[in-house]
């Protein structure tokens, strides 16, 4: 019993240890390093104009991204578990590739589709429409990281709750749409609130793809993840990491949002 | 099982011209195909706009292979020590209890959840120039290897804890009984379990370890021939307005990634069966 304690003791130790050198400590360390000069300085550095713009901008690119991608989730979804039309396949199987794409080469993708000498750089110029430097490109950059995070939450769950209580529906006299606001949508809504956490928070802190497309111009196309960056290479230390803690706090926040939702979210562990 | 969980033959449906969540599907198609394929066909294109010659000149300079390489041997790297790490964090959050446990174990999805330029920086403030703790690792390979460790940190934890909590504790208190100690135990009746598990973690964690840039770029220096990933590379060569030796690295970026995804389907299909 003795020798099991001392097991148990030391094997907790080494992965508590390996989890504070590698995670908790530097986490910890940004934010003790952030609010040590005190509450005012921080305030000041979240609320500069640039910091104020970059925060809405962040806000509305995902607001955008997410509501569409969740949309396309629960479509593809119900397209995926409950539709017997072949292809069904190559979708579910192309639906990860966002998540196997390096941020980079996606940047790159849109500048070679919509930039100058893109697929479609032409058409657009002569339209007066810019897409890449400007806010369209990241909108098109974050619509494409955040792609797969609701499909991947809802068809789990759909396969799970099966699709008895849809087909008792039915027979009850009840229509397509009916049948999905009134029995598909209240079992799967956990499911998609649990991917849109997902999605939001990988939208709110997308880097790669959108410092290429963004063009980074102060006031207009600069996210808050590009802010801290800037800040971090233009030697504004305490300026970058009041943006970080600002995103680590969003992070936290996901965090609690994901545990709090995540015994909700399929029905065998309600 | 209860009364309602037992399979009901479904009432045959009235056949329809086309099928069921056809229309849906295509939706689907076309929304993934003008978000992701396109821009994908893209690059593909662009990397072969001078024919096959040029992609391959583009691919093997000499700072472009230096960078797939490292690259390649960094995240394989993290992968090994994340998967060891991974087992015994995902081995203390299932078989131990302390307090805090349950807050612990929501953190660990922490890297996933924070923007990795922050991962970056918080990693530059413990083993950066202005380290509390005296280790300096900016701007080198270290420094390279541990900004991958810390994204791809939850790959392995999350894909052993489910097994690991649903594993039958009666095969370990029998092997146990019969004599074996912890240590045998755990190798022969606990590992082969958790095989296919890990693996596709630390395939997963090399996927994402393969790409990554946010943590990476502030912490790496950016050094050819060094501490440049193929990630970084690609970056700069955009910046410079080389579009054609990005793509045709991107590609090959692409193509590893890819791979590694075929490959954790088939293990997902591997895991299985085995269970079964």
């Amino acid at each position: 019993m003795r020798a099991e304690t001392v097991h148990r003791l030391a094997l907790r130790a080494l992965a508590l240890g390996y989890l504070g050198v590698l995670l908790l400590i530097p986490v910890g360390l940004v934010f003790w390093r952030t609010f040590e000069p005190g509450l005012g300085a921080v305030w000041d550095a979240v609320t500069t104009p640039a910091a104020i713009s970059a925060f809405w901008l962040t806000i509305a690119v995902a607001l955008i991204a997410v509501p569409l991608n969740a949309l396309f989730g629960v479509v593809a979804a119900l397209a995926l578990v409950r539709g017997r039309a072949p292809g069904r396949r190559v979708l579910d199987a192309l639906i990860d590739l966002p998540f196997a794409v390096s941020p980079v080469v996606i940047g790159l993708s849109l500048v070679l589709l919509y930039g100058r000498d893109g697929w479609f750089g032409g058409w657009l110029a002569e339209r007066g429409i810019q897409v890449i430097f400007s806010v369209p490109g990241i909108v098109l950059a974050t619509i494409f990281v955040s792609v797969p995070f609701v499909v991947r939450e809802v068809a789990p769950v759909l396969r799970e709750v099966g699709d008895e209580q849809e087909q008792a529906a039915a027979t009850l006299g009840a229509g397509a749409w009916q049948t999905f606001r009134r029995v598909t949508l209240p079992s799967i809504r956990w499911g998609i609130a649990y991917g849109v956490v997902l999605a939001t928070a990988r939208a709110i802190g997308e880097f790669g793809a959108v410092s290429i497309v963004s063009g980074k111009i102060a006031g207009e196309t600069e996210t808050l993840t590009l802010l801290v960056e800037k800040r971090f290479t233009n030697f504004d230390v305490a300026g970058a990491y009041a943006a970080s803690a600002l995103l680590a706090l969003i992070g936290l926040a996901t965090l609690l949002a994901m545990s709090l939702l995540s015994s909700r979210r399929s029905p065998s562990t309600r | 099982m209860s009364v309602a969980e037992l399979p009901i033959r479904a009432p045959r449906r009235r056949r329809l011209s086309t099928p069921p969540g056809a229309l849906g599907l295509g939706v689907s198609t076309l929304w993934l195909s003008l978000i992701v394929l396109l821009p994908l066909a893209a690059v593909a294109a662009r990397s072969l706009d001078g024919g096959l010659g040029d992609f391959w000149a583009s691919v093997t300079t000499r700072q472009a292979v230096d960078a797939l390489r490292f690259t390649v041997v960094v995240s394989l790297v993290a992968a090994a020590l994340n998967t060891a790490g991974g087992l015994l964090v995902a081995w203390v959050l299932v078989r131990d209890d302390f307090r805090g446990k349950r807050v612990l174990n929501a953190l660990i999805d922490l890297p996933f959840a924070l923007p990795t330029i922050v991962a970056g920086i918080t990693l530059l403030a413990l083993y950066g120039k202005d380290s509390p703790v005296g280790i300096d690792v900016a701007f080198t390979q270290v420094a390279v290897l541990l900004a991958l460790m810390f994204v791809t940190l939850p790959f392995v934890v999350r894909a052993v804890q489910p097994v690991l909590m649903e594993l039958d504790r009666e095969m370990e208190e029998a092997s146990a009984s019969l004599g074996a100690t912890p240590g045998v135990t755990f190798r022969r009746i606990v590992f082969p379990n958790l095989v296919p598990a890990l693996l596709s973690g630390a395939a997963l964690a090399f996927a994402r370890a393969v790409g990554e840039f946010g943590s990476v770029v502030l912490l790496s220096g950016n050094i050819p021939f060094d501490t440049q990933v193929a990630a970084v590379y690609i970056f700069k060569q955009v910046e410079s307005d080389n579009a054609d030796g990005a793509a045709a690295v991107a590609v090959v970026l692409l193509a590893i990634s890819l791979l590694v995804l075929v490959a954790i389907r088939g293990l997902g299909r591997w895991g299985a069966r085995h269970e079964g």
